[in-house]
């Protein structure tokens, strides 16, 4: 036990101070790679949550294709080098730091206010035991929530018709 | 053939009503139409006058000791409040009926000829015939609101008579002092109404006067308050002080009018409204010595005016301002039938010297119109010597000179000598009305002395009118002269209407009137006076009207008089006199000016201007503008203000959700 | 047992990507710190479905597929932009302004 803590506490450290990091660099694609890092590390502590299916998943569709997609466009518009800083003056610092800052703390006041939920501990792990983890993600999702699957499918497909059209150079 | 039931009674107003309607389009669409104008409006007038001598009589004929109340409709009920479209008959309500539509009727016919060139003629007798209506609704309104829409109605229809021949600036300004100062009055009404709701719930005169002994304390403030504010009512529409002074601005009007409105019909609408109100009067011992006195005080105040008065009609108005406190006087005392006795005789013989006066003027007029002069033809000094050339007016007017005078047998004599009598009486009792009596007796010997003066000026001596004019000098028509000789003939044996025991006669209306004032009588019990007493004021009052006219003859000059236009200006007491005691200036000063002032630099360019339009009316949409302003400056269209403002909303909503 | 140090974790990210929308003007790494809020959230679902089912793991599965989709047309706009205003800072791209 002790041991899982410490690597969760590892790897959510890094996590947080990877964040921080991509919010704060100048250089775009800094951003993007420390983005990157953070989406591992959050892969890392599913795997810790008995969400390994869904770690893989993270690594390869948002670490992999999406920050990759951004990397492409930063690099598509030039914007690699770093520039000058693009924070904002010292009032919309001061904003944005008491904004962000409020909602950290209503949010962790948040955790408090969760009402009398149906706990069933360990069920996750049970069925990936038994089933095996892949299958204890997919049986649900081709049963139960068949039809947002397939929605989503189209939704995709709306997503890329949409893209390809927005950056056509003519219409 | 069976009485028709008294239920009916509403046609006694409707049938002027009618006249109204038609006359009016007829004034709208055909305004040449003389003749059916003519028919329309004098035919209703009679045919009320019958229908009110029917419903009198069957009044007789049942002797009821309630009055009659005849509910029409729930006019207006509000909750606690209940008010009925009532009308009632009682005997007080049906001398004033039979006055209204008799003296109406004649007056009516009169106007036929004098106003026979007038091109308003329709508009005239629409008016006229409104006026009939309103005034019937009055003296028959069963609670105060219908009262109150007669009382409302007449100074609406005064105001439009007055200023019948609007063209000129002084006869729209005479009309609207009229109706401004009744208002001051009406005002007074309405107070009183709404104490005496207050105190009593209700607003019907059966309730209120049957339950005023119990429910108020006699002497006490609240039934002072409601007399006090009553009266000043009366002293708008009877003109009495302080509100007399747009009677005599009313003779701007035409003479037909001034008879009808201002001489018997609308201004008698305040003593009707005491007497009908008596048990409250009788209640309040305040209220009533204000009534006389003031009443005492006015005939005297408006006698001395009418002494130096040189325009025929007003000197006609003075006097009926005079004779009106004379009725007060009585009304006041507690002697409700010798003021009602006095409003009866006073308006036979006034209506007979206002048409009278109408005749001489509408002759004067026609022979200045005809030599293409134009001289005041209401001025006595332009007059003189016309009993040559009108003998059947100057007679008439006679007549009624004595009759006001107080020269018995003829109708004012009694009725005066009854209300000194009362006065006198009372003194016994309080001794405040040693003053009145003594002021009306004043009054007394100056009427005389000024009546004389105006017949003596009018009538006799040398003719000032000129030498061309002289010559189309002539009587007035049939119809003119009719009317004036029945009036003249009522003047005659109007007294018989109430002579008292003290002559042998049996007192007819006092004892008519018993079933309305013996409530009143019981609270206020009349004072009794020993017959020598008695028989000792009559021989003095007749011995100051003697004196009165004694003295004319002796002191006037009608062979000293220039015509108005040569005249020299007055001087001294004469000036103040002919000057009305400078009233008018002081009212002008001290309440006009200050009011008008108040009006444009306060209300108007103050209030009005700054405060309403400025902070009120553009306030408000500058208001609005920097508030559209102050929200115009969120669309920066900038992205990152907008997610800014995003994201105070999502605190704001989790923070609920926290909470 | 991971359950409060986990929503713990899951809230500082979320307010780091709240932080990084407000501070920033590059439209692109505006929307880095999107799918940085967007991975805080996953990492909450992932956390309650240790303790309530697996549905939170399927609901992960949709986020996922959504923001890749989001990903897409939003690049593919910002790529219009750029064409057109030959720039990413926020604060050019105001036409709304006035």
């Amino acid at each position: 036990m002790d041991g899982t803590l410490i690597i969760f506490w590892a790897f959510a450290g890094l996590a947080v101070v990877s964040a921080l990091s991509c919010i704060t660099r100048r250089s775009p694609v800094a951003s993007a790679l420390w983005l990157v890092v953070t989406l591992f590390s959050l892969a890392a502590l599913f795997v810790l949550l008995d969400a390994q299916f869904i770690a893989v998943l993270q690594v390869l569709v948002y670490a992999g294709a999406i920050m990759v997609l951004f990397l492409f466009v930063i690099m598509l518009l030039n914007l690699g080098r770093p520039g000058p800083t693009d924070l904002k003056g010292p009032v919309g610092l001061g904003v944005g730091v008491l904004l962000a800052g409020l909602l950290l703390v209503q949010l962790l006041a948040l955790r408090q206010a969760a009402p009398g939920l149906a706990l069933a501990p360990g069920a996750v792990a049970r069925a990936a035991a038994e089933q095996g983890m892949v299958p204890a993600v997919a049986r649900p999702l081709f049963g139960a929530y068949l039809v947002p699957f397939e929605i989503t499918s189209i939704l995709l497909l709306a997503a890329i018709v949409g893209a390809v059209v927005l950056a056509k150079r003519k219409l | 053939m069976p009485a028709p039931p008294l239920s009916l009674l509403w046609v006694v107003p409707a049938l002027p009503l009618v006249g109204f309607v038609v006359n009016g389009t007829l004034a709208l669409t055909r305004p040449t139409a003389k003749r059916a104008v003519s028919i329309v409006g004098v035919g209703t007038l009679v045919l009320a006058f019958v229908a009110a001598a029917l419903a009198v009589a069957e009044l007789a004929r049942q002797h009821p000791a309630a009055p009659l109340v005849f509910r029409y409709w729930e006019w207006i009920p509000a909750g606690d409040l209940q008010v009925a479209f009532a009308l009632q008959l009682d005997q007080l309500a049906a001398v004033m009926i039979l006055v209204v539509t008799g003296v109406g009727a004649l007056i009516h016919v009169f106007s036929v000829g004098y106003m026979h060139e007038d091109p308003g003629y329709a508009r005239y007798f629409a008016y006229l015939n409104l006026f009939v209506f309103f005034m019937l609704i009055l003296v028959l309104g069963a609670n105060f609101p219908v009262m109150f829409v007669g009382w409302e109605g007449v100074g609406l229809c005064s105001y439009l008579l007055i200023g019948f021949w609007f063209n000129e600036q002084i006869n729209a300004d005479a009309g609207k002092k009229a109706f401004i100062v009744n208002r001051i009055g009406d005002f007074g009404f309405l107070v009183a109404m709404f104490l005496i709701f207050t105190r009593f719930g209700t607003l019907d005169f059966e309730t209120v006067f049957a339950k005023a002994p119990a429910a108020l304390m006699p002497g006490g403030a609240v039934v002072t308050a409601i007399t006090l504010f009553l009266f000043l009512g009366c002293t708008g529409k009877s003109a009495q002080i302080p509100l007399y002074i747009w009677l005599p601005d009313a003779m701007q009007g035409p003479t037909p009018v001034s008879a009808l409105i201002h001489a018997a019909t609308m201004v008698t609408a305040g003593v009707y409204l005491v007497a009908r109100c008596g048990v409250l009067f009788a209640l309040s011992p305040l209220g009533s010595a204000v009534v006389a006195g003031i009443g005492a005080l006015t005939a005297l105040f408006a006698a001395t005016i009418a002494l130096k008065q040189w325009d025929i009609k007003r000197v006609l108005a003075y006097s009926t301002v005079s004779q009106l406190g004379y009725m007060f006087v009585g009304v006041g005392t507690g002697a409700y039938a010798a003021g009602m006795f006095h409003l009866v005789t006073h308006a036979f013989f006034k209506a007979l010297l206002f048409l009278g006066s109408g005749s001489v003027i509408h002759a004067v007029h026609h022979a200045y119109h005809a030599t293409h002069t134009h001289e005041d033809a209401q001025d006595m000094r332009n007059m003189g010597g016309l009993a040559r050339y009108m003998p059947w007016t100057a007679a008439l007017m006679w007549i009624a000179t004595l009759a006001i005078a107080g020269i018995p047998p003829f109708a004012g004599f009694f009725s005066k000598d009854e209300i000194l009598g009362a006065a006198f009486a009372e003194s016994a009792v309080r001794p405040l009305w040693y003053a009145f009596w003594a002021m009306g007796l004043a009054a007394a010997l100056l009427t005389a002395f000024y009546m004389t003066r105006l017949m003596l000026y009018t009538f006799h001596g040398p003719n000032r009118t000129g030498e061309r004019e002289r010559e189309h000098l002539h009587e007035a028509p049939p119809i003119m002269t009719g009317p004036l000789v029945v009036l003249g003939v009522l003047t005659v044996l109007g007294g018989a209407l109430n002579v008292p025991e003290l002559f042998g006669g049996n007192a007819f209306l006092e004892h008519w009137l018993e079933p309305v004032t013996s409530l009143a009588h019981r609270l206020q019990p009349a004072v009794e006076v020993a017959h020598a007493t008695e028989w000792a004021l009559v021989a003095g009052a007749v011995l100051v009207a003697a004196l009165g006219i004694v003295g004319a003859f002796r002191l006037l000059k009608p062979e000293a008089l220039v015509p108005a236009r040569l005249a020299p200006p007055e001087t001294g007491l004469a000036r103040l006199l002919w000057k009305k005691w400078y009233v008018d200036e002081l009212y002008d000063a001290v309440i006009v000016r200050p009011v008008m002032w108040l009006s444009r630099e306060v209300l108007w360019k103050i209030v009005d201007a700054r405060l309403v339009d400025g902070l009120l009316v553009n306030g408000t949409a500058a208001a609005s503008r920097a508030l559209g302003w102050l929200g115009s400056r969120l669309q920066t269209g900038e992205v990152g203000v907008y997610v800014v403002l995003f994201v105070i909303g999502v605190l704001a909503v989790v923070g609920a959700v926290v909470r | 047992m991971l359950l409060g140090p986990s929503l713990a974790v899951s809230a500082v990210l979320f307010a780091l990507g709240v932080a990084g929308v407000l501070l920033r003007r590059n439209a692109i790494v505006i929307f880095m710190c999107v799918e940085l809020m967007l991975n805080a959230v996953n990492l909450t679902f992932v956390a309650l479905a240790q303790q309530l089912g697996v549905a939170g793991q399927i609901f992960v599965f949709f986020v996922m597929a959504v923001a890749a989709a989001e990903a897409g047309v939003g690049l593919a706009i910002i790529l219009a932009i750029y064409r057109h205003r030959h720039t990413v800072n926020l604060q050019n791209i105001n036409l709304l302004k006035g």
